[in-house]
């Protein structure tokens, strides 16, 4: 699953070369091994990697502020989106972001980040199965 | 920007650490608001703590506002720090909460609480000591360093929680709490009052997820399909192939087994049972059936072994029991050891000795052990007040005395220790005594006695856990209880008492005393060894070349970890001391405790009787072990897991194995050529033999038996996915690969009959005898997966291994072992089972009821917050406030839950 879905991102950001995942524990964590360093674990930490790759470093934010919350809406995607959510969980999640949402064009307000991206990623399968 | 706290919201440590950090770059207001205030308008459930920036926007992550400081004070994002971050929320918040609910909310105590984080500590302790930096993500302290500690620091800031093996974890920590920023948030936050500040709190939150996962402890865990590298498959199979002929030769028997230099020597002891209590199925598995399982391993591995256990006879119990049924205490030692002997026997308990303690090598080794440490100035004497019964005309043991708990005042506590809270007392202490014998109330006398200086020897003992307890395998709990016992200080401990039923006293003015048995009952070990062997003293006085490992239920701990470990230090004598400290918690009865006065529970001799083999009690007991945390026994679990997976899991695959070679390969094993398929199979079973060896090592008998269960699962897939009885009717290559696949089973459920013997071990031999096995392959166990099975080898006569427990037969099983409790227990089974009905059968109102109710409350609030948020009329407010509230009453009521009375607001 989150491999498919960094590869999908290495696409999108313009990434030639496939990396190989692997992936860790009853979550199915995703693992990249490096070449230059240790391995990096974690859906959203793999992900800022590939977009520094790519120098697409805009993707995460500009200002201090808005790094700051593309990293929480990153963090929202992997803790909340991804949870065991019963349908519940899933109809509040919605609700919020659409909310939160009703005043703005992306998560940080007017540029396209990263955030959206796994977002997106994220609530497709809900959107899909409601 | 405005910040906004909560009393006793944890989040709050970590942001004010980082705020601290990043200082003066910005104004920051605090504001406190109460714990259920909405204050981020679009997130449906509360969140503190949550910076407002000037611009407008929220940041209702912990971690994003901790970034958000680091970020101002100019600090670049890394992937590092990322990946701590992402674990930290991921990996680290579910656990932690759930540990902080336990011993908040639930009040619980040690393991129950370290038990969700032991692998997230573990796992930080790692990463430090692997990368050798002081700091999580590298040699100064950033942004990682702030939101972990500030996480765990609730939880660590008790020694208690901060396990002192990982040491890495130990500095970091200590590290950070001493930085002028945490220390001000700690202050703060927790005001002095520990953990406690955080109650009002976490009260209020829900119960976390992760405590609804772990309802049931007998539950499996998931199991993980790891992936393989091709260097690990290569591997393995270049291992299969070499066969039995990369065995080691078999070592011959020894008798007596003694120590061999150079050699791995293992001596395991198992709690001496008392001799005049019939043992219940808690006391089995927590002792002798345990420890029986690690001695079984220990000899498959080849390591030279002694197991030895023996009954506990010496003491006013047994005089007592002597006067009811008109014997002398040695007549009754000698009918009950016998009892002990077969239950024991025929749970198939391999001791190399089940001797007793009523020996003459006893009192020589107990007088000769007593006399050194008189000599070394480690026993006082000093007058006792103790308690008389002048009916009984006698002085009444602790154990005969019973009155109400001056600590917690439980009813029922014993004159030596509380049931309840745990705590050891002095009998005298005790309110309301009573004689157990005659109920009078006993009078106070003084008798001289002589007392364990533990005080002077506390000094030796802390050198010797400093070095044993780093890197051994001493269970947490008993880590735990030791560090108790030394950090509330020890105190000199009475070591006789006014019986004649003893050993006695080697001192003049002492003629009429002997020893109280909790000094002398743990060198029954060394007086059973002697038994066994008049060189007994290779394995006792010879610290360097034996590993002692002990096992027990936490009770007993302070006497194993404590008390022997100060008489043997104080003695002087190179005494063997325990390297590793097993002990188990409790093992409940159904729902609630065993009781031999009323009847309830399983007791060893009953067992046989019920016609369930022995094996299937010893996996049944094996697989709820209580490790970590108690668990308890269940009829229906039994029967679960006895047809689940006995029958349908493990016997199935066994059976159908052997039964292919048989009918479809005339009895000997098919050629085999592996596939790729196949030689993954063969990777995962090495790698799950090489997990099982892993577990035992570290005597973590549950889990490892998971293992057994898992590669047979493996194999029933395996037989499933290539349907060797449709391929054998088809073409040659068909045959071939129905060959393969057979083959590969067989040697599967071979290994299996082996990894099998600690755990059943007649269920292994059988398996072994009609597969035909040859014999070296059923005394070791290698530590990679073998071709034991090789092609043209001939199998014996398959016939199925298990039978299928009726609801009925366990029924009628659980009428005749329930005792008084029976109707209640029942009662309380329903609610447990099914596991995913329990909350419907608590509720007074259908689900769907519920849920409309449900819906209602949430669209009440929305009408209520988008009211507020567009500053609305007070009244009208206040009336769609009380509408809300009605609706939650209403669905409180539907649920069944007590009502909360509605708190009055704090203004911001």
């Amino acid at each position: 699953m989150a491999a498919a879905e960094l590869a999908l991102l290495e696409k999108s950001l313009g990434l030639s070369k496939g990396n190989k995942y692997s992936a860790q524990g009853e979550r199915q964590i995703p693992v990249l091994q490096t070449n230059n360093g240790p391995s990096l674990t974690g859906l959203t930490t793999i992900a800022a990697h590939l977009v520094k790759q790519a120098n697409k470093e805009y993707l995460l934010g500009s200002t201090a502020e808005e790094k700051a919350i593309v990293q929480q809406w990153l963090e929202y995607r992997v803790t909340r989106v991804d949870g065991n959510s019963n349908k519940d969980d899933i109809r509040i999640l919605l609700k919020d972001l659409n909310s939160y949402l009703e005043d703005k064009v992306y998560l940080t307000g007017y540029n396209f980040t990263l955030a959206d991206i796994l977002l997106y990623y994220g609530l497709h399968r809900f959107i899909f199965s409601f | 920007m405005r910040l906004f706290v909560s009393e006793g919201a944890p989040g709050t440590l970590p942001v004010l650490a980082a705020a601290g950090r990043a200082q003066g770059r910005a104004e920051l207001l605090i504001s406190t608001v109460g714990p259920e205030e909405h204050v981020v308008p679009f997130l449906t459930r509360p969140k503190v703590p949550v910076l407002q920036l000037d611009s407008g926007n929220y940041l209702f992550s912990t971690s994003a506002i901790c970034r958000y400081f680091f970020l101002l004070s100019g600090w670049e994002q890394d992937d590092l720090t990322n990946q701590w971050l992402e674990w930290e929320a991921t990996e680290l918040q579910p656990a932690l909460s759930a540990a902080l609910y336990y011993l908040v909310v639930q009040g619980k105590k040690g393991e129950d609480v370290l038990g969700p984080v032991r692998r997230a500590l573990t796992h930080i302790d790692h990463s430090l000591s692997r990368r050798s930096c002081p700091f999580l993500a590298g040699e100064t302290e950033s942004l990682a360093d702030i939101v972990l500690w500030g996480a765990l620091y609730p939880l660590l800031q008790d020694p208690a929680y901060l396990p002192e093996e990982l040491g890495a974890l130990h500095s970091w920590f200590q590290t950070l709490s001493s930085q002028e920023p945490c220390q001000r948030a700690a202050e703060t936050v927790l005001k002095q009052q520990g953990i406690l500040a955080l109650r009002p709190y976490l009260q209020k939150q829900p119960q976390p997820s992760l405590l609804e996962g772990r309802a049931v402890s007998n539950e499996p865990e998931e199991e993980e399909l790891v992936t393989l590298s091709e260097e690990e498959i290569a591997m393995a199979v270049t291992t299969w192939e070499k066969g039995l002929g990369s065995l080691p030769p078999l070592r011959p028997k020894q008798n007596p087994v003694l120590p061999v230099a150079g050699e791995r020597n293992v001596l395991i002891t198992s709690a001496l049972p008392y001799v005049n209590n019939v043992p219940h199925l808690g006391n089995i598995i927590g002792c002798v059936l345990s420890a029986d399982v690690f001695a079984r391993y220990s000899r498959l591995r080849q390591w030279n072994t002694l197991y030895v256990c023996g009954t506990d006879e010496y003491g006013t119990a047994t005089e007592t029991k002597a006067m009811e049924e008109g014997l002398t205490p040695q007549e009754i030692c000698d009918k009950y050891h016998v009892i002990h002997a077969d239950i024991y026997r025929w749970f198939n308990i391999s001791f190399d000795i089940f001797g007793r303690t009523t020996t003459p090598q006893q009192t020589e080794i107990t007088q000769d052990i007593f006399q050194r440490l008189w000599n070394r100035g480690f026993v006082l004497q000093d007058t006792v007040e103790q308690l008389r019964c002048e009916r009984c005309a006698r002085f009444l043991a602790d154990r005969f005395v019973e009155g109400v708990c001056p600590f917690c005042g439980y009813e029922e506590a014993r004159g030596d220790q509380c049931d309840k809270c745990g705590k050891l007392i002095n009998a005298i202490e005790l309110k309301k005594p009573q004689c157990k014998v005659c109920r009078s109330c006993p009078v106070v006398k003084s008798s001289r006695h002589l007392f364990l200086d533990l005080p002077k020897l506390e000094d030796q003992l802390e050198e010797w856990l400093g070095k044993t307890l780093p890197g051994s395998d001493w269970t947490p709990n008993a880590r735990f209880i030791i560090r108790s016992w030394l950090r509330d200080g020890l105190k000199p401990r009475c070591i006789t008492r006014d019986l004649k039923w003893g050993t006695p006293v080697p001192l003049e003015g002492y003629e009429d005393k002997v020893f109280y048995v909790w000094f002398d009952a743990t060198f029954g070990y060394l007086s059973i060894t002697a038994n066994y062997t008049d060189q007994w003293e290779r394995w006792w006085k010879n610290p360097e070349q034996v590993n002692l490992y002990q096992f027990m239920a936490k009770d007993n701990v302070p006497f194993h970890g404590l008390v022997f470990p100060c008489s043997a230090l104080g003695a002087e004598d190179n005494y063997t001391l325990v390297s590793h400290l097993i002990a188990t918690e409790y093992l409940n009865y159904e729902d609630g405790k065993f009781s031999k006065s009323r009847g309830v529970g399983v007791f060893g001799d009953m067992a046989q009787d019920t016609g369930i083999p022995a094996d299937i009690w010893r996996f049944y007991l094996l697989y709820i072990r209580p490790e970590g945390q108690d668990s308890a026994f269940s009829w229906t679990d039994m029967l679960l897991k006895n047809n689940s997976e006995l029958l349908n899991n493990l016997g199935n695959f066994i059976n159908r194995a052997g039964m292919f070679v048989s009918k479809f390969f005339g009895g000997s094993v098919p050629k085999m050529v592996l596939t790729s398929d196949d030689q993954r199979l063969l990777a995962h079973v090495t790698l799950e033999l090489q997990h099982y060896h892993q577990l035992l090592e570290k005597v973590r008998i549950r889990d490892a038996l998971r293992s057994i269960l898992t590669i047979s699962r493996h194999g029933n897939q395996y037989i499933q996915v290539n349907e060797p009885w449709k391929r054998i009717k088809g073409s040659e290559a068909d045959r071939q690969r129905a060959g393969t696949v057979t083959g590969l089973a067989v040697n599967i459920a071979a290994l299996l009959s082996i990894m099998l013997q600690p755990y059943m071990p007649t269920v292994s031999s059988t398996i072994s005898a009609q597969l035909q096995l040859p014999p070296l392959a059923c005394s070791v166990l290698p530590t990679d997966f073998l071709c034991t099975l090789p092609a043209g080898h001939h199998i014996g006569t398959v016939s199925p291994l298990f039978q299928k427990l009726e609801n009925d037969q366990i029924e009628s099983l659980r009428q005749r072992f329930g005792g008084g409790q029976m109707e209640e227990s029942l009662a309380l089974k329903a609610k447990v089972f099914p596991k995913p009905a329990a909350v419907e059968t608590v509720t007074t109102a259908g689900p769907q009821q519920i849920q409309e109710l449900m819906d209602e409350v949430t669209k009440q609030g929305n009408i209520v917050r988008e009211l507020k948020a567009q500053k609305a009329d007070k009244n009208q407010v206040a009336a769609e406030v009380a509408k809300l509230l009605d609706l939650k009453k209403q669905l409180a009521l539907a649920e069944g839950k007590p009502l909360e009375t509605p708190k009055s607001k704090k203004k911001k």
